[in-house]
């Protein structure tokens, strides 16, 4: 049915034509990272053998670890080997304690993933509901606290607003631990208590754009006609706003929300550092410190992956929500 | 035109930085590595704002760190702007394949998160100053890039231009005196919110014991040394982290007063 509709152009829904080109866009864009990531890696100055052995290793050891890594095999050999290792679940082994990287990887993925999740749970509502308040009382006091606290926010890097957060509800109002420790036998309440800090930061961090962006969206669709005509009919402002301007953004809305979904991504590999949070991005910077190539070209490559989805999703989202394109001509 | 109460005070507190980092050696108390004081002191005459993990006067390094956290961040956003914008208006100028090329890698580049690319680049590279700056200026650049593409195109079809080609004036000639010129104002208000997030950029490298290397300290840095005391209720990390985001604040206050400025002498909807 699918490929019945793909192979005459003029039969194929515009539609299911668009998402399928950004998705192929987006695969397409993918792979180009990881030549990025993999080809990058390897052109700048720098020895993988050196690194593991130090700087006094003797000619005759560098030569043998490059030897038994497969370092003497031409870089396009060994970039498809680790693409056909990486699109079968084979990550390869750290170099620093030879660890299977999958597993590792899989260990800690879910972890990152509890904590982005609970983050955008709480986050997304939220900076719809702000959004909307602020375009209600847009220019006035509501309006000038909401923006006036969200932009000196934006103005904060992750770990900035960690420490205040963290200083403020463990040091000012004792509520809560300032590590964030998961283990692998904790009930989900317990788990969900122990990342309350980190998520409440996460929270801080993408609030404030989504919320803005949900605001200038609704400001917009503010301005037009109908919305003049649900005014003079004499509805409310909230109700203008809920049932006339609301509907007509959530496209836009929709795809600011994904878009600031993808955010987190950068936010979390931080979040995870100033908490000890024992996850992927933990994970990814650590073994940046310990110039772990593998572990780093692999992790890196999930995170890529992540917000080149997350960013597909939105356009996919956005083309789906425009009316325009729902019928064909 | 007169000034805005925010614009003043973001300058006179921008101004200020840039006098203690450009001064620092005279200005601060003690030097960079002394330790003059007991672990994590309060406040006190001889230490305005107390001593850190190992019993330094943390004005001192604020101060000291503030000149590094600076000079990488003018350094790192001297080079995008340069690059990004050099490349922006050859792309705009010339077109055609060069063009294209340019802007597709500028694409694949913005396609993931620049920290997740730092991250990467980082492991393989050895962790200097010139490094440091070079990544951070290089991945920035991006940003310039697609602006200066952007304002350069609209410069690029004018009829004064068009009589500069015409006239026989080389491309240099079109780039430097015709195009550079007229797209200066947009480029230096970007030029602001470029260095606040190279200041921002640094801080998080730093911060997570991959930019800036001990003996030197930046803020990002202090923040990490700092950190653990926030457990025993020790505030000495949170003077680091104030300085980044007043920096930020400050720096962002200004470039927003440009950025109105130079919209309403063009015409724009700005303030």
């Amino acid at each position: 049915m699918l490929a019945e509709r793909l192979i005459g152009p003029g039969t194929v829904h515009p539609i299911l034509k668009l998402v399928v080109q950004r998705i192929a866009l987006g695969l397409l864009l993918l792979w180009a990272v990881s030549l990025l990531i993999f080809l990058g890696t390897e052109a700048l100055p720098g020895d993988v053998a050196q690194a593991i052995l130090g700087q006094s290793a003797t000619p005759e050891a560098l030569a043998n670890l490059r030897e038994s890594l497969g370092l003497n095999q031409p870089s396009y050999v060994r970039y498809f080997q680790w693409l056909g290792g990486i699109l079968t679940g084979d990550f390869g082994t750290a170099l620093t304690n030879g660890q299977d990287i999958g597993q590792a990887i899989a260990q800690r993925l879910g972890n990152t993933l509890f904590l982005a999740a609970c983050a955008a749970v709480i986050s997304v509502p939220l900076a719809i509901l702000l959004g909307l308040i602020a375009a209600r009382y847009n220019g006035r006091w509501p309006d000038k606290v909401i923006s006036g606290v969200t932009l000196s926010t934006i103005s904060l890097p992750e770990f900035v607003a960690a420490y205040f957060v963290i200083f403020l509800l463990t040091q000012v109002i004792p509520i809560f631990q300032p590590v964030a420790m998961v283990f692998p036998g904790m009930s989900f309440w317990e788990r969900l208590n122990a990342v309350a800090l980190p998520v409440i930061v996460l929270v801080l961090v993408v609030l404030a754009h989504m919320m803005r962006m949900t605001r200038a969206a609704i400001l917009n669709v503010m301005q037009s006609a109908y919305i003049e005509t649900a005014e003079l009919k004499g509805l409310s402002p909230m109700r203008v706003i809920w049932q006339h301007a609301f509907p007509n953004a959530i496209a836009p809305i929709v795809s600011v929300v994904v878009l600031n979904l993808a955010y987190l991504v950068v936010g979390v590999v931080v979040v995870e550092v100033v908490f000890s949070y024992n996850a992927l991005g933990q994970y990814l910077v650590d073994h940046v410190a310990k110039r772990d190539l593998p572990v780093v070209q692999a992790v890196g490559l999930i995170f890529a992956a992540v917000y080149i989805g997350l960013n597909i999703l939105a356009d996919v989202i956005a083309i789906i929500a425009n009316p325009r394109l729902r019928h064909p001509k | 035109m007169k000034m805005p109460l925010s614009a003043l005070i973001g300058l006179i507190l921008t101004g200020a930085f840039v006098f203690c980092a450009v001064f620092a050696q005279w200005i601060a108390p003690y030097p960079l590595d002394a330790v003059t004081g007991g672990v994590w002191e309060g406040p006190s005459d001889a230490h305005w704002l107390g001593t850190d993990t190992i019993g330094r006067d943390i004005l001192s390094r604020l101060i000291h760190g503030g000149q590094i956290t600076i000079f990488v961040a003018l350094a790192s956003s001297l080079i995008s702007f340069g690059l990004g914008s050099f490349l922006g208006f050859l792309a705009a100028v010339r077109g055609g394949w060069i063009d294209q090329g340019l802007s597709r890698i500028v694409d694949l580049m913005m396609a993931i998160p620049s920290l997740i690319v730092a991250l990467v680049v980082l492991s393989v590279l050895p962790l200097n100053l010139t490094v440091l700056i070079l990544v951070m200026g290089f991945l920035d650049a991006t940003r310039v890039f697609r602006l200066a593409r952007a304002v350069a195109m609209d410069i690029a079809v004018m009829d004064y231009v068009e009589a500069a080609k015409l006239r026989g004036e080389g491309q240099s000639w079109i780039i430097f005196r015709e195009i550079l010129p007229n797209a200066l104002s947009p480029l230096v208000a970007e030029f602001g919110l470029r260095f606040i997030f190279a200041v921002l950029f640094i801080s998080t490298l730093s911060f997570l014991g991959l930019g800036i290397q001990p003996p030197l300290t930046d803020w990002g840095g202090m923040v990490k040394e700092n950190k653990d005391g926030l457990i025993y209720g020790k505030s000495a990390a949170l003077m680091p982290a104030l300085a980044i985001a007043l920096l930020a604040i400050s720096v962002n206050l200004v470039a927003d007063w440009i950025l109105s400025r130079t919209t309403s002498l063009k015409g724009g909807r700005g303030a």
